[in-house]
């Protein structure tokens, strides 16, 4: 199996513009420019050494630290050689990536996911709307900056006999349950109290 | 059967019809009486399966527990369905076709709010797209607490369900 990898790792450094590759855990992993984001793509699916001919997943990743703070990362797998592959690659709050809907039509929904959860945008998408959160829901919830808690939450209202949507209100105090033990309870409170005192 | 201790079953006169028709093939009751056997003898709930809720509602109408020996059955149409139980988290997203079942269902209607999540929010409380307790939505009878709860939980919850109808024993809608 590593000979396979490292065949695999020898054609994509010959015939792609790579940022970084690596291998993992047995797993390959490669960081590329958005730019060339599509030919390294095409190329892995359809190159004889490689053959990652199903997409497991798209993740983002939300970095507010970064200059380009969302990185994108795509799960390929090849059923032939047994191999997985990681192809990362980073885009600003402004950017957008290629959709990559034309080389993978199961990366539609993934694509989708992760506009809807991100707000990162892909070029060229079919169909590029929410999948998962509500209808006329606002802003992006698996940024770092968007409220656990969220903005609004839904009560049915008898009087208008619909679903209004209000403004969070709590009716209790959000609980940090952050023990170390559940017998001696947290450390951190001890100290509070030794400092009031 | 329902015993109804605070009318007219203990009347003079109806002890009287009774003891009359006893050995003749019929029973003297009162129409409240009837009205809460035919009620708790049939209460069909609507599958309302959200989450990991759902498997114990699934087991609560299997040959272990069997909720059928109560008469109940599950019914999937809402229109069919005397009891709704919510089982699992409901998301905001979910949450007006909830309102719509229900809607649906012909009076009199009873819902059973099954699991924590379905109850107040449970592991998903804080959470920006789940709805803290189903009763924001719709009129809940019945909470079931667990998580999930048993089987058997589901069941008592059903028991009690029966129990408050008997005690309401009218026949207003």
């Amino acid at each position: 199996m590593s000979e396979q990898i490292e065949m695999a790792k020898a054609a994509i450094e010959k015939n792609c513009k790579l940022n970084d590759i690596d291998v993992n855990l047995g797993q390959l992993q490669l960081s590329v420019d958005p730019a060339n984001l599509i030919l390294v793509i095409d190329f892995v699916k359809n190159d004889p050494s490689c053959e990652f001919k199903q997409i497991t997943d798209i993740a983002g990743v939300d970095f507010p630290e970064n200059e380009k703070r969302f990185e994108v990362i795509y799960h390929f797998l090849s059923f032939r050689l047994n191999l997985r592959l990681r192809v990362k690659t980073q885009i600003s709050e402004v950017e957008s990536l290629p959709s990559i809907t034309s080389i993978f039509p199961a990366a539609n929904w993934f694509e989708r996911e992760a506009f809807d959860m991100y707000g990162i945008t892909f070029t060229d998408h079919p169909d590029l709307r929410r999948i998962l959160t509500d209808y006329g829901f606002e802003g992006y919830p698996l940024r770092k900056d968007f409220p656990l808690t969220g903005n609004v939450e839904i009560r049915y209202d008898e009087i208008d006999k619909k679903i209004v949507h209000e403004p969070v209100k709590l009716q209790q105090d959000f609980r940090n349950f952050d023990i170390q033990s559940p017998w001696e309870g947290t450390k951190y409170l001890d100290k509070e109290a030794k400092e009031s005192e | 059967m329902a015993i109804n201790t605070n009318i007219e079953e203990t009347s003079p006169e109806l002890e009287r019809l009774k003891k009359l028709y006893a050995d003749k093939g019929f029973v003297v009751t009162s129409i409240n009486n009837l009205i809460n056997w035919a009620r708790t003898g049939s209460l069909h709930w609507m599958t309302f399966g959200l989450a990991c809720c759902a498997v114990e509602m699934m087991h609560v109408g299997t040959p272990r527990y069997d909720v059928e020996r109560f008469g109940a059955a599950p019914r999937a149409s809402p229109r069919h369905a005397d009891v709704l139980i919510v089982a699992g988290t409901l998301t905001n997203k979910m949450a007006a076709a909830l309102r719509k079942a229900y809607d649906q269902m012909p009076e009199p209607r009873y819902v059973i709010s099954m699991g924590s999540c379905a109850n107040g929010g449970g592991y998903y409380h804080y959470s920006y797209s789940v709805v803290r307790g189903c009763d924001r939505i719709i009129p809940v009878d019945v909470y079931v607490p667990g998580c999930p709860p048993t089987a058997e939980g589901l069941l008592y919850g059903l028991l009690q369900l029966q129990k408050k109808i008997r005690r309401e024993g009218n026949i207003k809608r």
